[in-house]
């Protein structure tokens, strides 16, 4: 069950011939797919391509119409490993997944793959995780495309393009046995666009077909001598095929004059952004009209070498515009150029950035050093370069940097990982800072305000193998976090089984939230809910137990920050040996909110009796030193200043999105900081019973309350 | 495909950035430009980065639109260009900020609408002190970078209508006639939507009329505080003689902080208390005069009134006991959750009291006694020290916590009251001393009654703070600009818990 609902855009999955599909660019793949005859899809869900796996999930019945068999695998590892299938039959398959993070994972299976070469389509496609807003480490897949000898697409970022990728990427995939990858960044799948929808197609030949009717062939093993083989293979039969058809297809794109002094190469993906540069040096307008030629490689690997040297031919110079580093394609351009002896300059990466994100001002500024020196002429009456530099000098604006906050991501309202860290904390504070492996998921949040713990982290289910050095005799252990996606993903064997076999005496707090949360709420093994496609509520207790641990403790109810903390210290402070592993188990708060929240209003509604728990502050109580606000991090728990003239500091204050979790309470309570925190419990439609409780509490109370009232001698308001 | 063109198209697309939060409707709005403008035969892009922005982070939304043209496929950009963006909406103010530094509004071509009201970060929230950001500061800035400023508290907006920001947010885009559409046509739009349509088209069109009417909500530095004027009757002789003690003993620029303070330590203790606190004031109003005060607009007497009364209204057992079981509080606590009459309310409390508290609110004597006996301090501990979950809502609880708050007429033989009464006694004369010769640095020694806040183990902090910064005083008496320098080193002291923004500041001090 994932964050959001599909349903509606699961019926943009069944438009027909001629339909206009509106939507985004990474539905419009998803579509694309069925559009293409596949016939199984796999994959691993991580931003920006979730969409795509949770489209499938909530299609269940355009999938089983089509035959299609879908799959959320179990890693990006398992996601590859299923385009074996691929392999020996002429079935069409597809699987997903985050890069360069997932790629990391898949790389051994990809390696295997495309050493024996496939005979159906397969397709690889990856939603790069790069540039402003990315939240892993900035590399290139194009490297993995380039070693196992695959084919990398990057169409230009728009829905007919992206959506042509697809199809055209698996007859690409066919024509020359080999595996191919559809790149995608963050933009492109978030991209609103439209495109003429096709019918879905059935696959030709089915799974169920392949599997009654097997073939072997020894040939396609990757085992000595055949592997020597696929080399030969790879580099005289498919690689050629590939050229071949992706010539004679006109995969790649030219725009502009035919001739011209100057020209510009560049990657599919960076079209849109290349034209507006274009377009504020007055050299190109906004319908895709260019004063100077443009060579789209929508297939970024591999190079065309006969179209590229056409290209370059009669030009001065040229210009490769390449995202990321390092430059693989300017190198391989360079290459060519001086193996053919063309003379025609390169100009890359000498005027544009070596690394970052190529935005539109980072491409006008080398697309103007470019042009002025090799054809200066041609720039002539530009229109003045948005530049807003000015501005950003003026003192005004200065003063704003000091008083503009970051924002950090952070855990969210209610959110039951909030209370394990805040445990953290206070055990901290007893036994001093420890070490700190983290891992990822949402729980790395803790490493940043107000908690900011942790050390290091290493990779998806890798925590407690990254602190595995850290076996040695020490008067402090060191503690790992994993959360439950990491625990299934990867970190069973090879963090939990690393520790037992080692018998590596730290602490490992699985963080366990019923889903694999960060990447948008989809079921894992562990999850509490009843999937009637998947089998879940499989025990992580159970299954560290079962290679090995010994000590285990298992929290049912995070936000019982007294039990966490001491469950925590007992862990980093007891005799035993071996990995202490604390399973601390509450449901992640967004998904439990998107669930509970229309059933209580039914209730309600209904006119049963609900009771709906919210927190306060009493703000006469409160003193305004916001230790609570350290221990939490709460969105909803903020600060307000008051109109009492005596006040100088903001006190704390809770908003109306409060959930209600008992966090603040709890801390609050363990950490003995201040009793102006109280939670409210509202009873919706009452009994009788409440009625007449509620009245006889009210009468004693309320009397008690006026007595000493009428006692006292007060001010006014 | 090959294409020839020697004239070259001016046409430009509407560039359009949406800051927001998350949960604030970014994407919603997004769509809803996209849905309005597809709607009226235009041509629209959105894009957006959530990832990990998604959870509390801010995300931009980033929306082109232009008219179609016959057989001519714009190219649309993913991501705005800094100079070169028509509209920036932004659902917060420090939002509204961020888009500025980024470059994205520029005066020559820029609508920014803004939202005025604030969702704190967190570093301005963690801070022990007043860590909030000068809004002016961003007004002043925004006002400077674009074209036209629409600027109002849309949240609140929203809010009144119940919905999010986003439904004012695109009222006032409608208002602001950026984009050549009807109101008609925008709120088409939003009926088109799913659900919640009658409350986001009721903030639609209230944000709608403020941006037609042009009236910016304007923002203050200071959070606005309220000075009672002293009344003619108070309702009851006590009070009466409090309000004309003040009235004829004191000057009147100390008038408003002494009313609020008399009303301070009245609400905490009684009259008596008041009179006491009064005395005390004359006291120091007496040594003001002395020292040449009057010139200074009495500023010595005034930040004595505001912190006096703080140190004299400590926070206590008694206290929270009795502000928790108030009448008031009751009605107040239904107002904050928003219960609706046919509902029932109970409070919970989260309390934890320790020994330290309990001996406290003993007799000073009994108080000692057991302080004196660490054993039996810490058995006695071991019984109390746990934390209490208070349902003040039942009548068992309510009775505990009542019977605690009317120790209030013992207060004053209390342990704690000893001792705070030592404490002040300590930090007043520390004042006094300096008066005569340093009168800057006096007032700054008042105003550092700041930092002793809060209880348990955040009392015992502030206490070790507000000594650490007293600890400077020897190397500051003599200082001209000891002032100053004490002001610096209460500041530092609010920046962290720790204090370690304070242990750099005296060590500057200790290199003067």
């Amino acid at each position: 069950m994932a964050e959001r609902s599909f349903a509606r855009e699961v019926e943009d999955l069944k438009l027909g011939d001629g339909d206009i599909f509106r939507g985004e660019g990474i539905l419009a793949i998803t579509k694309a797919l069925l559009q293409s005859g596949v016939s199984y899809v796999g994959g691993y869900q991580g931003s920006p391509i979730s969409h795509l796996m949770d489209v499938l999930a909530d299609a269940k019945d355009v999938m089983q119409d089509l035959g299609v068999h879908f799959e959320t695998s179990a890693s990006e590892a398992a996601a590859a490993a299923m385009l074996s299938a691929s392999v020996m039959y002429p079935i069409r398959g597809a699987v997903t997944w985050k890069s360069s993070a997932g790629t990391n994972v898949a790389s051994d299976a990809l390696s295997n793959l495309s050493s024996g070469g496939v005979t159906g389509g397969a397709l690889i496609i990856i939603g790069e995780d790069y540039g402003e807003g990315s939240s892993i480490m900035q590399e290139r897949s194009h490297a993995f495309a380039m070693k196992s000898q695959m084919w990398l697409l990057t169409p230009r970022p728009n829905l007919p393009s992206i959506v042509e990728a697809v199809e055209m990427g698996f007859e690409l995939s066919e024509a020359s046995n080999t595996p191919v990858m559809l790149q995608v960044g963050i933009r492109s799948c978030h991209v609103h666009g439209q495109f003429e929808a096709k019918d879905n197609k059935k696959p030709a030949y089915t799974l169920k077909q392949a599997l009654e009717n097997p073939i072997s062939d020894v040939n396609r093993i990757v085992l000595p001598p055949a592997s020597f083989v696929h080399e030969k293979e790879k580099l005289e039969k498919r690689w050629p095929a590939a050229v071949e058809f992706i010539k004679s297809r006109k995969i790649n794109e030219y725009f502009g004059p035919e001739t011209g002094d100057v020209g510009i190469i560049l990657q599919g993906g960076l079209y849109n952004s290349v034209m507006r540069s274009l377009q504020q040096l007055g050299l190109a307008d906004v319908y895709g009209n260019s004063r100077i030629p443009l060579y789209v490689m929508n297939v970024s690997y591999p190079m065309i070498d006969d179209e590229v040297a056409d290209f370059c031919i009669g030009k001065k110079a040229v210009l490769m515009v390449e995202e990321g580093a390092p430059e693989y394609i300017e190198h391989t351009l360079n290459t060519l150029l001086r193996r053919r002896d063309i003379q025609t300059a390169v100009s890359g990466k000498g005027v544009l950035p070596l690394g970052g994100e190529y935005t539109t001002p980072v491409l006008t500024k080398g697309l103007k050093t470019f042009v002025e020196t090799y054809d200066r002429l041609l720039l002539g009456n530009q229109p003045p370069i948005p530049d807003p530099t000015h501005v950003l000098q003026d003192p005004k604006i200065k003063a704003l940097a000091e008083v503009v906050p970051p924002r950090p991501a952070g855990f969210c309202t209610g959110c039951p990982e909030r209370p394990i860290f805040a445990a953290m904390k206070l055990v901290e504070k007893e036994l001093g800072k420890h070490h700190v492996s983290a891992d990822i998921g949402c729980h790395l949040f803790s490493i940043l305000p107000p908690f900011n713990i942790g050390g290091t982290t290493m990779g998806y289910g890798l925590g407690p193998a990254s602190a595995s050095a850290f076996n040695v005799e020490a008067d402090k252990r060191s503690i790992a976090v994993m959360g439950d996606g990491g625990f299934w993903h990867n970190g069973l064997a090879t963090s939990v089984g690393n520790a037992v076999f080692n018998k590596q005496d730290g602490v490992i707090l699985v963080v366990d939230n019923y889903y694999s949360a960060a990447t948008g709420g989809q079921d894992i093994m562990s999850s509490r809910a009843i999937n009637p496609r998947r089998k879940t509520n499989n025990s992580i207790v159970n299954a560290v137990k079962g290679i090995g641990a010994t000590w285990v403790r298992q929290i049912d109810r995070t936000y019982d920050v007294a039990k966490m903390r001491d469950t925590l210290r007992e862990a980093l402070t007891t005799k035993e040996t071996g990995p202490k592993i604390i399973v601390a188990s509450s449901e992640c708060s967004l998904n439990k909110q998107r669930r509970v929240k229309p059933e209580f209003a039914k209730a309600v509604k209904d006119g049963k009796r609900m009771v709906k728990e919210r927190f306060g502050v009493d703000e006469d109580v409160c003193t305004g030193d916001h230790a609570c606000i350290r221990l939490s991090g709460c969105p909803s728990l903020s600060v307000k200043h008051t109109d009492d003239p005596l006040r100088d500091d903001p006190v704390a204050a809770i908003d109306n999105t409060c959930v209600g979790c008992g966090n603040c309470g709890e801390v609050s309570e363990a950490a003995v900081l201040c009793p102006s925190f109280y939670r409210a419990d509202i009873i919706h439609n009452p009994t009788g019973w409440d009625k007449f409780a509620a009245r006889m509490r009210a009468a004693v109370i309320g009397w008690l309350q006026r007595r000493r009232q009428s006692k006292r001698v007060l001010f006014a308001g | 495909m090959v294409r020839f063109d020697a004239q070259l198209s001016t046409d430009k697309p509407i560039s359009i950035a949406i800051l927001a939060m998350g949960g604030q409707g970014g994407g919603v709005l997004a769509d809803w430009v996209v849905a309005l403008a597809e709607s009226q035969g235009w041509m629209a892009q959105s894009t957006s980065v959530p990832g990990v922005a998604q959870r509390t982070g801010a995300t931009i939304y980033y929306v082109e639109v232009m008219r179609a043209r016959e057989g001519a496929e714009p190219i649309l950009s993913l991501m705005p260009t800094p100079g070169d963006v028509d509209l920036v909406i932004a659902a917060e103010l420090m939002e509204a900020g961020r888009s500025v530094l980024r470059g994205l509004v520029t005066p020559d071509k820029t609508t920014l609408i803004a939202s005025t009201h604030r969702s704190f970060a967190i570093v301005e929230k963690e801070r022990p002190g007043d860590g909030i950001g000068n809004p002016t500061v961003v007004i002043d800035a925004t006002d400077f970078a674009a074209k036209r400023t629409i600027a109002f508290d849309m949240e609140a907006i929203a809010v009144k209508s119940g919905t999010v920001v986003s439904s004012s947010l695109f009222g006032a885009l409608a208002g602001s006639d950026v984009l050549p559409f009807t109101k008609e046509m925008f709120e088409a739009t939003i009926r088109a939507g799913g659900k919640g349509i009658e409350s986001s088209v009721k903030a639609f069109s209230a944000a709608y009329d403020r941006a037609k009417a042009k009236s910016n909500d304007k923002v203050s530095a200071l959070p606005t505080k309220r000075f009672d004027a002293l009344p003619e009757k108070a309702g009851h002789p006590k009070l009466d003689r409090l309000v004309s003690r003040i009235r004829s003993e004191f000057p009147e620029e100390a008038h408003a902080l002494l009313f609020a303070g008399a009303k301070k330590v009245t609400d905490f203790q009684d009259t008596d208390y008041a009179e006491d606190y009064l005395d005390r004031m004359l006291r120091l109003l007496a040594l003001d005069r002395k020292v040449g005060g009057e010139e200074r607009g009495f500023t010595f007497t005034v930040q004595a009134a505001k912190y006096l009364a703080n140190a004299m209204a400590y926070d206590d057992v008694i206290r929270v006991a009795d502000l928790k079981v108030r009448e008031s509080r009751f009605e107040r606590v239904r107002k904050e959750v928003g219960a609706k009459a046919d509902q029932i309310v109970y409070m919970t409390e989260y309390m934890h009291p320790r020994m330290e508290e309990i001996c406290g609110t003993m007799p000073k004597a009994m108080g000692l006694f057991i302080e004196n006996r660490p054993k039996l301090f810490a058995r006695l501990d071991k019984m109390v020290n746990k934390g209490r979950r208070v349902q003040t809502g039942t009548v068992f609880w309510f009775l505990g916590l009542y019977m605690v708050s009317a120790l209030r007429g013992r207060r004053r033989g209390t342990l704690r009251h000893a001792r705070e009464m030592q404490h002040l006694d300590a930090w007043l004369k520390q004042a006094t001393d300096l008066a005569s010769t340093n009168y800057p640095l006096a007032v700054e020694i008042l105003n550092c009654r700041r930092l002793v806040k809060g209880y348990s183990d955040t009392h015992s902090r502030g206490l070790s703070k507000f000594d650490r910064v007293m600890s400077a005083l020897p190397l500051l008496a003599a200082r001209e600009d000891g002032g100053d320098w004490m002001k610096r080193l209460r500041q530092a002291a609010l920046l962290d818990e720790d204090g370690v923004a304070l242990d750099g500041a005296l060590k500057t001090i200790a290199t003067l």
